[in-house]
């Protein structure tokens, strides 16, 4: 009845020619026809349910806030619940061993460290929101560390963990010098925290930890009030879309910090000389490839939507591809990216532990292995974003 | 036959026409100069980067640092003359030459609407845009014939225009005449479905038939609009086709003031009598100008038609350049939409989605070591993106390279490129020859030789 009335006042002023007649309705009347037009369209659409039955008639059914959602609730969210449960028992073992350096005590803070480092491969991707604004990677997992100023640090016994300068002088890295790489033999070791400055090692190694469990806490914090909604909220097609952003965060975290950070550097891909010193967990001296191995699995679950620990698995980047391959008919790109992330996890898995590989001159099975790893990059970075039409910068494009 | 052209050569229409263009025109570009400074592109765009890709030729043409945004400002000062219509020639001139720079600086950011920009305010430096309602009329015109005079301009005046914005429009609908484009509605089928929050349109977008429905009427739009705004019968109905297809690209693409651009472009096809509406309209809100809205007439003086003629030679060369230069790509072996060889400055539009990823191996010839370069290093993000899939780009990238390992004591540098590209869905395939050391090869317009040949064939113009 309305929308009869508003065809035929649109259709006299077309006809009847008067349509430019006056000036200063042009702008009502432009309005009034693209709503016009909307109405026409959203009116022919009867039920966008209903099941399509031409090869035409196909369309994308994937819900990007869902996916959002699923990722917030089901993956970055419990991350961070279990890395800050973590760094509250690695901080209960930190001050058992401070008030007791028994050989027991060490032990088990060592290996509570193993733990909290491995669930921090699991969650160090997600650098959004929270995360970013307080450089939580950076401030947790710079490496190598600066032994020196650690050690300075100890010495004067005052510090500003906040301070930038800092980042190579705490979180995990840190923590691996002061619990493996202070002396040669774990007697050493204790005999240093027992000693005349015992007490300043464990003021450390305490604030350390602290320092790690508050940022942790800030960025959970982060997600529990307010950026959860906003993440999901925000679920459009620009380069400040939630999709977008996380999907361009997620692929330079795998490129720099996964393969470049964890083996691509340290074997001199980059420089040319294989830099031993730069391996993370340089002191535990085998734990890289544990590390390594559980980032990239991290990275896979992600891509599949694999919930974390117990949550249900969700949406996800290889699900939203499948959903848009079925309007596209092309190959089947999650299955290919997932066949090398499966190639690569096997590669890397068959290697010694990375200080050994990296003794060859030059190692070539390391290498051999990182090859692996760096044939997943241009499936994402090309044909991943690609299908998915991500947008990695705000600037105008039309599209050539 | 020679007699009936000349004869049109010295056919006179109102001024008013022109005068809207130039006006609207000026305003258009001083607010994108505004934006594209206040959204901090200069100097995301023009500052920040290390190194900067050139076109051909215009390697001479870099950023000025700091002053850079003196070149902005000197841009949008002249488009606010443009606007007003003072020292028109040289304000137009001013332009054209300060947003051309601009443009040439980093080729990362070319895009045809701002090469579009450029031809059509070289075109204007040629055609009397400023002596109807305008401050040097108002100032120059001392009598009633210099205000007479001034209301006329030669006909192909506006012609020139219209066969300039409807080349745009024709050979960018010509480009779509493709198999990816029509048969694949390719890339819209990837890029419409990634729109899906947008109200209303959203969900439309997912489905295949939109996808189908977007790409045939995009295409036959791009055909046929310049004829039915021509045409007089059509030419409201056109106009409004005009509104819808820019707005709706407007919502759906990245694309800035394009479609407003397009919008006030198409203007020109009205008769004169629209824009003496359009300037009434202005003049509200300006006061004295009234004064050259008169509606006498009477001939041109002899001299004026003389230096109308040098111009006439001029814009004619201009666009038949522009009607000959998008054909060049018929000259190159290989698939167009690959190598991109003759792709740019030919008004293909919203034709491909492209992706690639470039790893640059650098080899010290002398000790034989080794090493990969990290992209970030040297190139923005856009840069890199822009870099990876374009054949040129990628050279320049090399050469860049090539002197920077040099100079840090690097002996007799040899540079390869490890490279994917993905082509409107295809599965990314290699894209150039891995074992070619790009240090050595040049840039030309010769075909480059160490691009791999596309495993699969787009049919079509």
């Amino acid at each position: 009845m309305n929308k009869k009335h508003i065809f035929v006042r649109l259709k006299r002023r077309f006809f009847e020619g008067s349509f430019f007649g006056h000036e200063k309705d042009l702008m009502k009347r432009i309005v009034l026809l693209v709503l016009g037009g909307l109405l026409i369209a959203c009116s022919s659409e009867d039920d966008p349910t209903s099941p399509n039955e031409s090869s035409i008639g196909t369309a994308v059914n994937f819900d990007r806030s869902s996916m959002l959602a699923d990722w917030a609730d089901a993956i970055i969210q419990p991350g961070y619940a279990d890395f800050l449960s973590q760094l509250q028992t690695l901080e209960a073992r930190a001050t058992q061993f401070t008030e007791n350096p028994s050989d027991a005590n060490l032990t088990a803070l060592q290996s509570q460290w193993e733990n909290a480092y491995t669930v921090w491969q699991k969650i160090s991707m997600f650098e959004i929101g929270p995360a970013e604004a307080i450089n939580y990677r950076l401030n947790i997992n710079i490496y190598p560390s600066n032994t020196d100023l650690i050690l300075r640090n100890i010495q004067e016994g005052s510090y500003n963990l906040n301070l930038s300068s800092n980042r190579v002088a705490k979180g995990f890295p840190a923590l691996d010098y002061l619990l493996f790489g202070l002396a040669e033999t774990k007697n050493e070791t204790l005999a240093v925290y027992s000693g005349s400055q015992g007490i300043a090692y464990g003021n450390y190694l305490l604030a350390l930890i602290a320092d790690m469990k508050a940022l942790t806490e800030t960025v959970k914090m982060g997600w529990e009030s307010g950026y959860r909604d906003t993440f999901v909220a925000n679920d459009g097609n620009s380069a400040t879309a939630s999709v977008d952003r996380l999907v361009n965060d997620f692929i330079f975290y795998f490129e720099k910090h996964l393969r470049a950070g964890k083996m691509g550097i340290p074997a001199g891909v980059f420089s040319g000389a294989v830099m031993k010193q730069n391996i993370e967990a340089l002191y535990h001296g085998n734990y890289s490839k544990h590390l390594f191995l559980t980032g990239l699995i991290a990275v896979q679950d992600f891509f599949n939507g694999k919930g974390y620990g117990d949550a249900p698995d969700g949406q996800s980047l290889a699900t939203y591809i499948t959903a848009l391959n079925t309007v596209k008919e092309g190959v089947d790109l999650s299955l290919l990216i997932n066949t090398q992330f499966d190639q690569a996890k096997t590669r890397v898995a068959t290697l010694a532990s990375f200080k050994e590989e990296l003794q060859q001159q030059p190692p070539i099975e390391f290498l051999e292995a990182y090859d692996t790893v760096q044939r997943l990059v241009p499936l994402l970075k090309v044909d991943m974003v690609s299908a998915m039409s991500i947008t990695i910068d705000f600037v105008d494009a039309d599209g050539d | 036959m020679q007699r009936k052209s000349n004869k049109y050569f010295e056919l006179h229409t109102e001024a008013a026409p022109l005068a809207v263009f130039r006006i609207l025109f000026g305003a258009l570009m001083f607010a994108s100069l505004v934006r594209f400074w206040a959204n901090g592109w200069i100097e995301k765009l023009y500052l920040e980067p290390l190194f900067h890709f050139s076109f051909y030729g215009f390697e001479w043409v870099k950023p000025l640092g700091v002053y850079t945004y003196l070149l902005f400002v000197v841009c949008a000062i002249s488009a606010l003359l443009v606007m007003v219509g003072l020292y028109y020639r040289w304000a137009i001139a001013l332009f054209f030459f300060s947003f051309t720079y601009i443009e040439l600086m980093d080729k990362t950011t070319y895009l045809n609407h701002y090469y579009f920009i450029s031809v059509l305010s070289l075109v204007l430096c040629f055609l009397p845009a400023g002596q109807y309602f305008s401050v040097d009329a108002m100032r120059t015109s001392k009598t009633e014939a210099d205000r007479e005079r001034n209301r006329w301009i030669p006909r192909w005046n506006l012609d020139a225009l219209k066969l300039l914005l409807g080349t745009v429009y024709f050979y960018a609908g010509l480009a779509k005449l493709n198999s990816d484009w029509m048969l694949e509605a390719m890339p819209l089928k990837i890029w419409l479905p990634s729109k899906v929050a947008i109200p209303f349109l959203g969900n439309f977008l997912t489905q295949e038939w939109v996808h189908y429905f977007f790409s045939w009427s995009g295409a036959l739009y791009d055909l046929f609009i310049p004829f039915l705004l021509l045409w007089r019968p059509t030419r409201k109905f056109a106009f409004v086709f005009v509104i819808l297809f820019h707005l709706m690209t407007g919502i759906l693409f990245p694309i800035g003031m394009f479609p407003y651009i397009m919008i006030v472009s198409s203007l020109v096809f009205f008769d004169p009598s629209l824009h003496q509406k359009i300037l009434a309209f202005m003049h509200r809100f300006t006061g004295s100008w009234s004064a050259f809205i008169i509606q006498k007439k009477k001939p041109e003086s002899h001299q004026k038609r003389f230096k109308g003629l040098m111009a006439l030679y001029i814009v004619a060369g201009l666009l038949l350049f522009q009607l000959l230069f998008p054909w060049r790509y018929l000259l190159y072996p290989g698939e167009l939409f690959w190598t991109e060889e003759g792709y740019r400055f030919s008004w293909r539009v919203m034709l491909m989605e492209k992706t690639g990823y470039a790893q640059f191996k650098i080899v010290d010839g002398q000790s034989g070591k080794r090493f990969y370069v990290d992209n970030s290093d040297f190139l923005t993000a856009f840069q890199e993106k822009q870099m990876s899939f374009q054949p040129d780009f990628i050279l320049e990238y090399a050469h860049f390279l090539t002197e920077h390992f040099s100079k840090q004591g690097h002996q007799n540098v040899e540079v390869y490129v490890e490279s994917y590209v993905s082509l409107n869905g295809r599965l990314s395939q290699p894209f150039i020859d891995p074992n070619v050391n790009l240090s050595v090869e040049k840039e030309s317009f010769r075909h480059k030789t160490w691009i791999l040949p596309f495993n699969d064939a787009i049919e079509g113009i």
